[in-house]
């Protein structure tokens, strides 16, 4: 196990070296002048020179990668081209209200997926299970910004029964984590249901309930614990798809978190605060999948031999 | 000639095989409305979908506008039918351009292995490192907003997709018999690649395409929903969505409407893929 936990971390890390030269190159593949965005239009040429100067964007370009690089493990993001704050600092702060956003999302799609991929496998081809795949089918379908939108409109504009947008309290919370949470519950509950069906239909299943075991004994404790190890590692990828959904149910619900800190600051041509998101984002990415793989390994020993 | 017959013949397995699938069938059927309407909007729509009329802003659903109409007074079913014409060109070529790029690289990658293949792949690490919006519109602040932007970016964002599973497949399609025997009889690389390996990976192709256009489309919309797709005025599903959101309190039907749209066709082809997955292999089967 070891030696295999050693070996993905390792591996992670030209992934993560890669990532930092895209995020570089994209960045200076932004149509667009920093030094003038900051400096402003009536900037004179001479004031723009100098914060090209102070950027470091007059040295040649693999020489600031270099720099760029330096001060990312430094901890040194730049700051904002519009409000001066550090992106260190924005992120710092924001990045939290996303985890929290994302792990009630989470929580959301495994207390709704895996009981209703349960229900649908242990009522193979009856109208249950024929109704559970259509409802999730539809879940992934949707647009969840337009999800989100129809929650506000029903929830928030009619009923009033919950704030539109907004964060605070856990009543700011139910929208949003419902709405990023509802695509993944569908995802869950199909892998649940093939997972389920895979594991029931062999041979121990069949001598558990030979012994004359209780169908509910069979479903729960010998069934279930098998088929959840491929659900887990749905789950730890649907965090990903988290992220990038978080971008869109943020923009929808104004939640303060990094999704909607990207959109800002692309919409803006904020280069110092689109780096460090992104930079953020896909390094959390990278750090989840190789969770999500130890964590296989862990509970599946056959993964580490292969 | 014996050949052609046989091609044929499983051809029309797959087709009776679909016929019989419930989701396959929906899915057609849902997807035939879209792609109608895509192609015949300009006859199918009542109106023009850029002609404003200021008086009648944001009207709900009545006898003379069916679907009511928006902040400029624009008829929203007409709007809605010319969307359908613009998300199916932007899925298709998208994911056209995924296959273009991806598919080639899986093959050459897989095949030939070594430092191409390690290189390939670490490229396809790196893509796949970043979330698929957050690369989408990455790409797009680097390329620009509009419909060709678009199209480009969601494309390239699927590549890393179509890479990784030709990859496999060739893998271990590489190693079977009929590939040795094609190369004992002095087939080429090129040949082996194209003309051996390449369509016995077109089932899993097929589907995996089936379902790319599906989140193609969802892409788009999200990028013009974000303001970073496609621009107003054009009638475009995400883009409607992005300024009804606005109308949200007095016009509800300019946001249902489009979502629902989009919702369909999404579901379209996920029903269409689903079907399509069981006809063509049955082991496939999620």
């Amino acid at each position: 196990m070891w030696r295999y936990a050693a070996k993905r971390v390792l591996l992670a890390f030209p992934v993560l070296l890669g990532v930092s030269g895209v995020v570089f190159v994209a960045i200076r593949l932004i149509p667009g002048d920093p030094a003038q965005i900051m400096a402003g239009q009536a900037a004179t040429e001479e004031v723009v020179r100098q914060i090209r100067q102070s950027l470091g964007l007059d040295q040649p370009v693999p020489v600031q990668y270099l720099y760029f690089l330096r001060n990312v493990l430094r901890g040194d993001l730049g700051r904002s081209l519009f409000n001066g704050v550090p992106v260190v600092e924005e992120l710092g702060q924001r990045f939290p209200r996303t985890v929290r956003l994302a792990v009630a999302s989470m929580a959301v799609a495994s207390l709704i997926g895996i009981p209703a991929g349960i229900l649908a496998a242990t009522r193979r081809l009856t109208w249950v299970d024929t109704l559970v795949m259509l409802v999730a089918l539809v879940g992934v379908s949707m647009p969840v910004f337009w999800l989100g939108l129809n929650f506000i409109l029903v929830f928030s504009v009619r009923l009033q029964w919950l704030p539109a947008f907004g964060y605070g309290t856990w009543r700011h919370l139910v929208l949003p984590s419902v709405t990023l949470g509802a695509a993944s519950a569908a995802v869950v509950a199909r892998m649940t249901r093939s997972a389920m069906l895979e594991v029931l239909g062999q041979d121990y299943i069949r001598t558990a309930r030979a012994k004359g075991l209780a169908e509910r004994v069979v479903v729960h404790r010998h069934a279930l614990r098998n088929a959840l190890i491929p659900v887990v590692t749905i789950l730890g990828l649907q965090l990903g798809t988290l992220l990038s959904g978080a971008v869109l149910t943020e923009t929808v619900f104004a939640w303060p978190g990094i999704g909607r800190l990207l959109v800002e600051a692309v919409l803006a041509r904020d280069y110092p605060v689109i780096q460090g998101t992104t930079l953020l984002i896909a390094t959390t990415f990278v750090a989840l999948n190789l969770t999500v793989d130890l964590l296989y390994a862990l509970l599946d020993p056959r993964i580490r031999y292969e | 000639m014996g050949a052609t017959r046989r091609v044929l013949s499983a051809g029309a397995v797959v087709w009776r095989r679909l016929r019989r699938s419930r989701s396959a069938v929906l899915g057609l059927g849902i997807l035939g409305v879209f792609a109608t309407s895509g192609l015949l909007a300009p006859w199918l729509a009542p109106y023009d979908p850029y002609a404003s009329d200021l008086e009648n802003s944001l009207k709900p659903p009545s006898a003379r506008h069916w679907l009511g109409t928006d902040e400029l007074g624009r008829d929203l079913l007409s709007r809605i039918v010319y969307g359908a014409r613009l998300s199916m060109v932007i899925g298709t070529i998208a994911v056209a351009i995924g296959v273009a790029v991806g598919v080639p690289l899986g093959l050459v990658s897989g095949y030939l292995g070594g430092w191409f293949d390690l290189i390939v792949q670490r490229g396809v690490d790196v893509l796949l490192a970043f979330p698929s919006t957050v690369l989408a519109i990455l790409l797009v602040t680097i390329l620009g907003v509009g419909l060709v932007n678009v199209m480009i970016a969601v494309g390239i964002v699927s590549v890393p997709t179509y890479t990784r599973l030709v990859r496999g497949q060739v893998l271990s399609l590489k190693e079977q018999e009929f590939v040795e025997a094609a190369r004992a009889l002095g087939a080429g690389s090129l040949r082996i690649v194209f003309r051996h390996i390449l369509p016995n990976t077109l089932a899993v192709l097929i589907v995996q395409t089936t379902l790319q256009v599906a989140s193609a489309i969802l892409s788009a919309a999200a990028l013009g929903f974000l303001g970073l797709g496609v621009q107003q005025p054009t009638a475009e599903w995400g883009a409607m969505l992005s300024t009804a959101r606005q109308h949200i309190q007095l016009a509800p039907h300019t946001l249902v409407f489009p979502g629902l749209a989009i919702m369909l066709t999404v579901l379209g082809f996920n029903l269409f893929g689903d079907g399509l997955r069981d006809a063509l292999d049955p082991r496939l089967r999620v």
